[in-house]
């Protein structure tokens, strides 16, 4: 589903070079739950903006369904992170003046989903993290969890292909954490690909399989048994 | 940019940035806007009105609606009689009133004089002859008594003499402007008119911003009639009131196809405007205009600012949007769909003061100006297109700084990267 060729990302630091992804080869199948670790700096986070299509990376190929997305437009990245990818990041990124429903009905709306249809999905969404009564609320009336359970709920109203979650946990105590985890174990079951960054070895190995990277590059690739 | 979906979207996330940003954020931006429209409106309006209220003055005080003057080859209007005449059966005539109008010197204190080598208390000006009853139907000149009363028909031998003809009314010193001193109420002064003299008592001291007024002498018209041997009844000026809303085109338009024209000049208010008036009324227009739009850029500045730092601090918020895959001209949208509403809100707001409370006040009240009684000139069109203009600066103000930020990358966007 995700194919990854000789995948490079460096920064430019003035005159400095820093080569953070040097040259990953990798396939994601449909239905896979991905952890990628790896130590802070170890490029896991820029790892994943780029198969987000976040990033643009220096040199290299993403293929998503087949399709190549290094032709592809701004406009087109955009359009194709609306339909088809979910993103939960670290620190929820919601937007504070939209309640929770109107947070995950957002993208909803942008596909043209008629408004009382987007809202009634939206609010089917928070159901299936346990807020259906906290749609009303702004991001401000809400704890760490509840707002990443929103969070949950937007990157997956619009049954994305794949959901892509930055540091879901980072924030959070470890009750929230293991309710977060839990969710994307029930999208996992029901057939949702979930690749999810994170340094918490107790959390990645929650995941079908685990990606490890060091210093740019993938060391270790290993199948959790759980 | 402009596809539905991206208006509906930039609607939904602007009512909502709205409704759920400070009260206060939103306050002041609304009167800055307010403020802005009424720079735009009022100072114009005040400067064009300082004139106007000059040109209003004179036609209520003097030309009146319209105003039939001797041709410029004849010193008086000839057939006067038949023309007033012709006036009279005018349906939309309200009122006239006719007058004889002469050079005339002016003496006073010249019984007190005791030195012949003293400069003698003298004065030049153009003495009107009036019917003091039609005078008043048309002008009000009555309203203009500061001291003394006015005249009654039959007041022989009395004058009302204009306050710059008098020097504790205009304490001027200059070699070129003489005016009479210790002149009041029951003063004798000598007039000297067609080189006849007469003894006249002043009953009356008249004062006004319009000039015509202030710097004039009043006799009773019969009598200076007499003294200038004008026995065929013929006037220099006609001054004609005319019934409520009528427009005096139509009245002049009557006249000069009676024939008038032949005998005197025909002329509406707006036609006697001196030129230099007209210069000055368009000039000011200009100034206003020109401070007008300092206003406009200022108020461009002001969105402008208020809109990129909206954005700017807001920065994370686009780029998160961007990232869940909203379109970057919908966040545009919405950002000059507030500018929109800040102008719009601002703007009504300012209409109302404008119209409910400004213009009626200062027209009940007018600016105390020098030479004029000023008003708030502030015609609907003119304040229609100024608020289109408002809107306009608005929106590309509101526009260009949501378009720096937004097209921003959308990952430094959300890490908060520069």
């Amino acid at each position: 589903m995700i194919e990854v060729k000789n995948l490079h990302k460096t920064f430019m630091n003035g005159q400095v070079e820093t080569s953070v992804l040097k040259g990953l080869d990798f396939k994601i199948e449909k239905g896979e739950f991905i952890a990628i670790m790896g130590r802070s700096g170890a490029g896991k986070s820029t790892f994943m903006y780029q198969i987000s299509l976040l990033d643009e990376p220096t040199r290299g190929e993403i293929i998503i369904d087949g399709i190549s997305t290094h032709t592809m437009t701004t406009e087109q990245k955009t359009t194709f992170r609306l339909t088809r990818l979910g993103y939960v990041f670290q620190d929820y990124a919601l937007i504070p003046e939209l309640t929770a429903v109107e947070n995950v009905a957002l993208p909803l709306l942008m596909q043209g989903m008629p408004t009382k249809k987007a809202m009634t999905t939206a609010q089917n969404a928070l159901k299936t993290v346990g807020l259906a009564t906290h749609g009303n609320q702004l991001p401000s009336q809400l704890s760490g969890g509840e707002q990443q359970r929103v969070s949950i709920s937007r990157a997956i109203s619009h049954n994305p292909d794949i959901l892509f979650a930055d540091e879901p946990t980072a924030n959070l105590d470890n009750e929230s954490s293991l309710t977060i985890m839990d969710i994307f174990k029930q999208l996992h079951k029901q057939g949702q690909t979930i690749i999810m960054v994170t340094h918490e070895e107790e959390y990645g190995k929650m995941a079908e399989k685990t990606v490890t990277l060091n210093d740019g590059r993938i060391v270790q690739v290993k199948k959790n048994t759980n | 940019m402009f596809s539905p979906l991206n208006f509906r979207i930039g609607f939904f996330l602007a009512v909502r940035q709205l409704r759920r940003s400070s009260v206060w954020t939103n306050s002041l931006i609304i009167f800055v806007m307010v403020l802005t429209f009424l720079n735009l409106v009022v100072v114009s309006g005040i400067l064009v009105g300082l004139i106007q209220g000059s040109i209003e003055a004179l036609r209520d005080q003097y030309t009146s609606d319209v105003v039939v003057s001797n041709l410029k080859t004849k010193s008086y209007i000839e057939f006067s009689p038949d023309i007033i005449q012709i006036i009279q059966k005018i349906p939309q005539v309200q009122n006239i009133t006719a007058r004889y109008i002469e050079g005339v010197s002016l003496e006073a204190n010249y019984k007190t004089k005791t030195d012949d080598r003293e400069k003698p208390n003298t004065a030049g000006s153009e003495i009107v002859g009036i019917d003091p009853i039609a005078e008043n139907a048309v002008t009000g000149l009555s309203r203009w008594i500061i001291e003394g009363s006015f005249l009654e028909p039959g007041d022989y031998d009395q004058i009302l003499i204009g306050s710059n003809l008098l020097k504790k009314y205009v304490p001027v010193d200059n070699p070129g402007f003489s005016a009479l001193y210790d002149v009041e109420p029951g003063s004798k002064i000598r007039i000297k008119v067609n080189g006849i003299e007469r003894e006249v008592t002043v009953k009356g001291i008249l004062k006004s911003k319009v000039q015509e007024v202030s710097l004039r002498v009043y006799i009773i018209d019969s009598q200076l009639r007499s003294m200038i041997g004008r026995n065929d009844f013929n006037v220099d000026e006609i001054s004609i009131k005319l019934t409520t809303g009528t427009d005096p085109l139509v009245v002049r338009d009557a006249l000069r196809r009676e024939g008038v024209t032949r005998y005197a000049k025909v002329q509406t208010y707006v036609d006697a405007q001196p030129k230099f008036i007209k210069d000055i009324r368009d000039t000011f227009a200009l100034l206003g205009n020109m401070i007008s739009s300092i206003g406009l850029v200022v108020a461009s500045i002001t969105i402008f600012i208020v809109i990129f730092i909206n954005a700017l601090t807001r920065r994370k918020f686009i780029g998160i949007l961007k990232g869940i895959g909203i379109s970057g001209h919908a966040i545009e949208i919405s950002y000059v769909m507030q500018s929109i509403f800040y102008a719009f809100i601002g703007s009504a707001i300012g209409f109302v003061i404008l119209y409910g409370f400004l213009q009626p006040f200062i027209a009940r009240h007018p600016i105390d100006f020098p030479f004029s009684d000023g008003i708030l000139v502030a015609p609907l069109s003119g304040t229609l297109l100024r608020i289109s203009l408002l809107v306009v600066a608005t929106v590309i103000a509101g526009y260009i700084p949501a378009r720096m930020i937004v097209r921003k990358n959308t990952l430094d966007s959300i890490l908060g990267r520069k």
